[in-house]
């Protein structure tokens, strides 16, 4: 498979957020305003990218070589949490703007299932490191575009008036929904 | 069954829902209610790992220390997953194919952490028990109803019962992604309204 096309693939057809339902408690939560959906989408592009390389490691030079796959639920999770932490205290020290942007998503992404999720994915289809980071990055970016996009129109959303019954959680479910549905005009490219 | 306790445990079913009220849990409400039986499944998977990691939790709560607890708690949730994928992997292998990516996954879903945080680590073990299972309960059902509503409009079958001809047009749109968002917004609403939330 191109690189073009695990990029094509993840970004569109096979959406992270609107196809696989992985990260959707951040895609709900941090989607109000389209700045903070941006901050977002980079601190996950960030970490999961960081994480897949990390994980791609441990998995290949540790678990493998020992027989111990069955570990990969606990050892992943850990390296996830530990590399959250150390890029926290890093951009802390490095960049402080950068640490501003990003410092309040950093502590939620470790229970974002969409790093984990990759990660997993990722050790599970069996891909090399370059296709492990294509495979992260490209998923991370249809991660930001969802949000990105979601984030846009519930800040249109504000300014309706809605039945009582809908608001909060309900339109907002119903917004996914239809954008979930738009994605779909996606599937069949790349076949 | 004291007051107190009868409170934790239904605390979780009706009044914190997991699912429609606290929003928790999200990407395996969504991702694997594609029928009856694959919702109950997850949900008693998560109940199930959710008694045994408050149990664990409430027991050692005194032994860690204040400024690890998080990386603690997500070691016992971790080892649980792995207790709970590998018994299904060798039990019940159907289910395990089809849940697939969310059965690992089930650690990072923030009920459990959520509730080893904010009920196991400051309380007794038995009430934390009475608190796991009726959050359990509660998520289940959520997951089991949507999953219902789901399979029904969109095969037309109940946990693999079909009542529809073979060849009948079913609403297809329901057990693709879009159809989940709509369906639990639906439920949400309808659950608002028998809690009297929306007028």
């Amino acid at each position: 498979m191109s690189y073009l096309m695990i990029f094509i693939a993840a970004i569109f057809v096979n959406n992270i957020v609107l196809s696989q339902f992985l990260g959707i408690c951040p895609f709900l939560g941090v989607s109000k305003k389209m700045s903070t959906a941006a901050g977002m989408g980079v601190a996950v592009m960030f970490v999961m990218t960081l994480s897949t390389i990390a994980t791609y490691l441990a998995y290949h030079l540790l678990l493998v070589p020992n027989q111990l796959e069955f570990m990969i639920t606990v050892v992943f999770i850990l390296i996830i949490a530990s590399l959250v932490q150390m890029v926290e205290i890093i951009l802390k020290k490095v960049s402080p703007d950068l640490y501003q942007a990003l410092g309040i998503f950093l502590p939620l992404i470790t229970t974002n299932c969409a790093v984990l999720g990759i990660a997993i994915l990722a050790a599970q289809k069996d891909y090399n490191l370059i296709n492990s980071v294509c495979f992260a990055l490209a998923n991370a970016m249809g991660f930001t575009l969802a949000i990105i996009l979601f984030a846009g129109l519930r800040e249109r959303l504000d300014n309706a008036a809605l039945p009582n019954a809908v608001k909060g959680a309900p339109i907002a479910l119903i917004t996914a929904g239809l954008l979930s549905m738009a994605f779909m005009g996606f599937t069949g490219i790349g076949h | 069954m004291d007051n107190q306790s009868l409170n934790n445990l239904t605390r979780g079913i009706i009044k914190e829902n997991p699912t429609f009220v606290m929003l928790l849990g999200m990407c395996p409400t969504l991702g694997v209610t594609t029928s009856a039986a694959n919702g109950l499944g997850m949900g008693l998977a998560t109940l199930f790992v959710l008694m045994l990691s408050n149990l664990a939790i409430s027991s050692v709560k005194s032994l860690i220390p204040d400024m690890v607890r998080i990386p603690c708690y997500i070691v016992i949730i971790a080892s649980f997953v792995t207790v709970v994928e590998l018994l299904m992997a060798a039990y019940l292998p159907g289910l395990h194919a089809k849940l697939g990516i969310f059965i690992p996954l089930i650690v990072v879903n923030c009920i459990i952490l959520g509730r080893a945080e904010a009920f196991a680590s400051k309380n007794n073990i038995l009430q934390s028990l009475f608190d796991a299972i009726g959050m359990g309960l509660g998520f289940t059902l959520g997951l089991t109803s949507l999953g219902i509503v789901r399979e029904i409009l969109g095969s037309g079958s109940l946990f693999g019962w079909s009542f529809v001809g073979e060849g009948a047009d079913t609403m297809l749109l329901f057990i693709m992604p879009p159809g989940a968002f709509l369906a639990l917004a639906g439920l949400i609403m309808i659950f608002n309204k028998i809690r009297g939330v929306a007028k």
